[in-house]
């Protein structure tokens, strides 16, 4: 049997979606992350029940939203509420897993996704956190989803949008921030990384085919923490490929027109 | 546990409970009258320079547009506005008509980043204090309660609360270190529902976004719809009533209120439209070719929807996602 060819959109959603549990809860943003939980429900995850920050819950996800307020985020959903309720929903400590992406991610997983350079006269001006600081503050573990190159992964972001550890074991708590949350995981086109108990640094889980532990390395500026054994991230499967370009993204909007 | 810290921005919009209070009871009425009128009407009654303003849901989904535009075409300057958007925001900034954003998100999601934000925000044009989604959501919760802050768990240990105006405080039941938001009465809040009576009872399908919020959390509250209905309707369903009618100051008739935005049910969004505005609003050129096209250009939303055309709105309606 050949390895089915895929682009680097498709690996990231699919590993991506295997981090989600069944039977779990998943606050969802715009982007991979609405892939994502599509596949997982699709494959392993039929009862993953997802939150979208205006209001959707638990929507079929049969057409992608291309928004986390448009119709599509409640489209056939079990509620249609607003953003206080499902923000609360987190508060109560409801909601398992929470995606972020960000233009920078620390060895804490601090992101930023305000600005680079000085806050007041910005050499890039990003977004704002929208609801990432929230979702960050307040879901159990979060999952960052980052393009791996070293101006991205940086020893200090240059401004933090959304609580990681920040400054590392028990920061969050003096913080304020609730007990037991933080980062989870991060995917990236080269690998998966996770965090050291210990220490609440980054750490080297596994490579994805055909990437190497030296690669990660190169691409990762700063100290990378490394797993007893690190494993290979087993390629997207035909299966994960066809519900994602056939029944998920059929025009392409996210995964590329093939 | 440490000092507690406070962010450095100046707050733009002062918690006032009182000074609600006195302003709702002197300039709110409960009588059943015919608040119908024009967008130009809404705008010059209802909107002063100075001002500051909330808009609801936001830019690409059931947003007041057609009022956004009124209020760049009657050229109003100095306005303050909490930037929970997407089209509507970024038109107010690119027509140079905000000082102060309490920003929480500027961009175009799957689409990228917002040039009119990164132009205003890099050349030093506006003043911006960050805060998080929730957090804006929950200053108008503030406000709709009277009190003048909300403890939340939001923005703690963060650069987004360093560079906003909220507050850490110590709960005085349990010790626990909180983030005070400061409420956020607004003078404006702008809010396209789907319909109404005359008299501004309002009801929304699907998500209600932060409506139910800044409805509350209003001293002026200029109210859209998609249609009017009878107040029998009204008065069959009122648990459907989401805004009710004391609330609201102004309500516009604005068919295709939203465009180019969605409104779910209705229509789909104009992908056609917006992918010529993403492309236009690249150069600050293009920007302003834009505004002149669409709102300078343009008497009213009424011929604002005439240029759009009855093919290409129909089959938006088409497009709609259906239940």
């Amino acid at each position: 049997m050949t390895t089915p060819q895929y682009n680097n959109q498709e690996l990231l959603i699919c590993i991506a979606a295997r981090q989600m549990s069944d039977n779990t809860s998943a606050f969802i943003g715009t982007g991979i992350p609405m892939l994502a939980a599509a596949l997982a429900k699709r494959m392993h995850a039929p009862n993953l029940v997802t939150f979208f920050e205006f209001g959707g819950v638990a929507p079929d996800l049969a057409m992608l939203p291309h928004g986390v307020g448009e119709s599509r985020t409640y489209h056939r959903a079990l509620a249609a509420l607003g953003i206080c309720d499902v923000m609360e929903t987190a508060c109560r400590g409801f909601i398992e897993y929470g995606f972020l992406g960000g233009a920078q991610i620390d060895p804490y997983g601090n992101l930023n996704s305000t600005v680079l350079g000085d806050h007041d006269l910005p050499k890039v001006r990003f977004p704002g956190s929208g609801g990432a600081n929230d979702i960050g503050s307040l879901c159990w573990r979060t999952i960052a989803i980052m393009p791996h190159d070293r101006r991205k992964f940086v020893p200090k972001v240059d401004f933090v949008t959304t609580a990681g550890y920040l400054g590392g074991p028990g920061s969050r708590e003096e913080a304020g921030l609730p007990p037991g949350t933080g980062p989870y995981r991060v995917v990236t086109n080269l690998a998966l990384l996770g965090y050291d108990e210990q220490t609440c640094r980054m750490k080297l889980l596994a490579t994805n085919p055909g990437v190497t532990v030296d690669q990660v390395v190169e691409h990762t500026g700063f100290e990378l923490l490394f797993a007893d054994e690190i494993g290979t991230n087993p390629p997207p499967t035909e299966q994960e490929l066809h519900l994602l370009r056939d029944e998920i993204d059929p025009t392409g909007l996210y995964i590329g027109k093939r | 546990m440490g000092e507690l810290k406070s962010g450095i921005k100046e707050l733009v919009l002062k918690p006032d409970p009182d000074g609600a209070r006195a302003w709702m009871r002197e300039h709110k009425s409960m009588a059943l009258v015919d608040k119908r009128m024009t967008e130009a009407e809404a705008v010059r009654r209802f909107v002063q320079e100075g001002d500051y303003l909330a808009t609801e849901l936001y830019g690409s989904c059931r947003a007041p547009m057609s009022i956004t535009r009124e209020i760049i075409r009657q050229g109003l300057r100095n306005l303050n506005i909490a930037g929970q958007g997407v089209m509507e925001t970024e038109l107010l900034i690119a027509a140079g008509c905000i000082r102060n954003i309490d920003l929480t998100y500027q961009g175009w999601e799957v689409y990228g980043i917002s040039p009119v934000l990164r132009r205003a925000a890099e050349g030093g044009k506006v003043n911006i204090s960050e805060w998080s989604n929730a957090s804006l959501a929950w200053r108008l919760k503030a406000a709709a309660l009277g009190v003048p802050f909300i403890p939340v768990r939001s923005m703690l240990g963060t650069d987004t609360f360093k560079y906003s105006a909220a507050k850490e405080i110590t709960c005085p039941f349990t010790g626990m270190k909180l983030c005070a938001l400061p409420a956020t009465m607004v003078d404006v809040g702008i809010i396209h529902a789907h319909r109404a009576d005359k008299y501004g009872n309002c009801q929304i399908d699907g998500i209600s976004g932060f409506a139910i919020e800044l409805a509350r959390a209003s001293k002026k509250l200029l109210v859209s719809v998609e249609e009017i209905i009878d107040n029998e309707e009204i008065r069959t369903y009122p648990e459907r009533t989401v805004i009710p009618w004391f609330l609201v100051d102004a309500l516009v008739v604005a068919p295709f209120g939203s465009h180019p935005g969605e409104m779910n049910s209705y229509y789909w969004r104009d992908q056609e439209h917006l992918k010529e505005y993403l492309d236009l609003i690249k150069t600050e050129q293009g920007t302003q070719e834009y505004l002149k096209r669409t709102i300078h250009d343009l008497p009213d939303h009424e011929t604002y929807v005439q240029t759009i055309g009855k093919e290409r709105l129909a089959a938006l309606v088409e497009a709609r996602t259906m239940r």
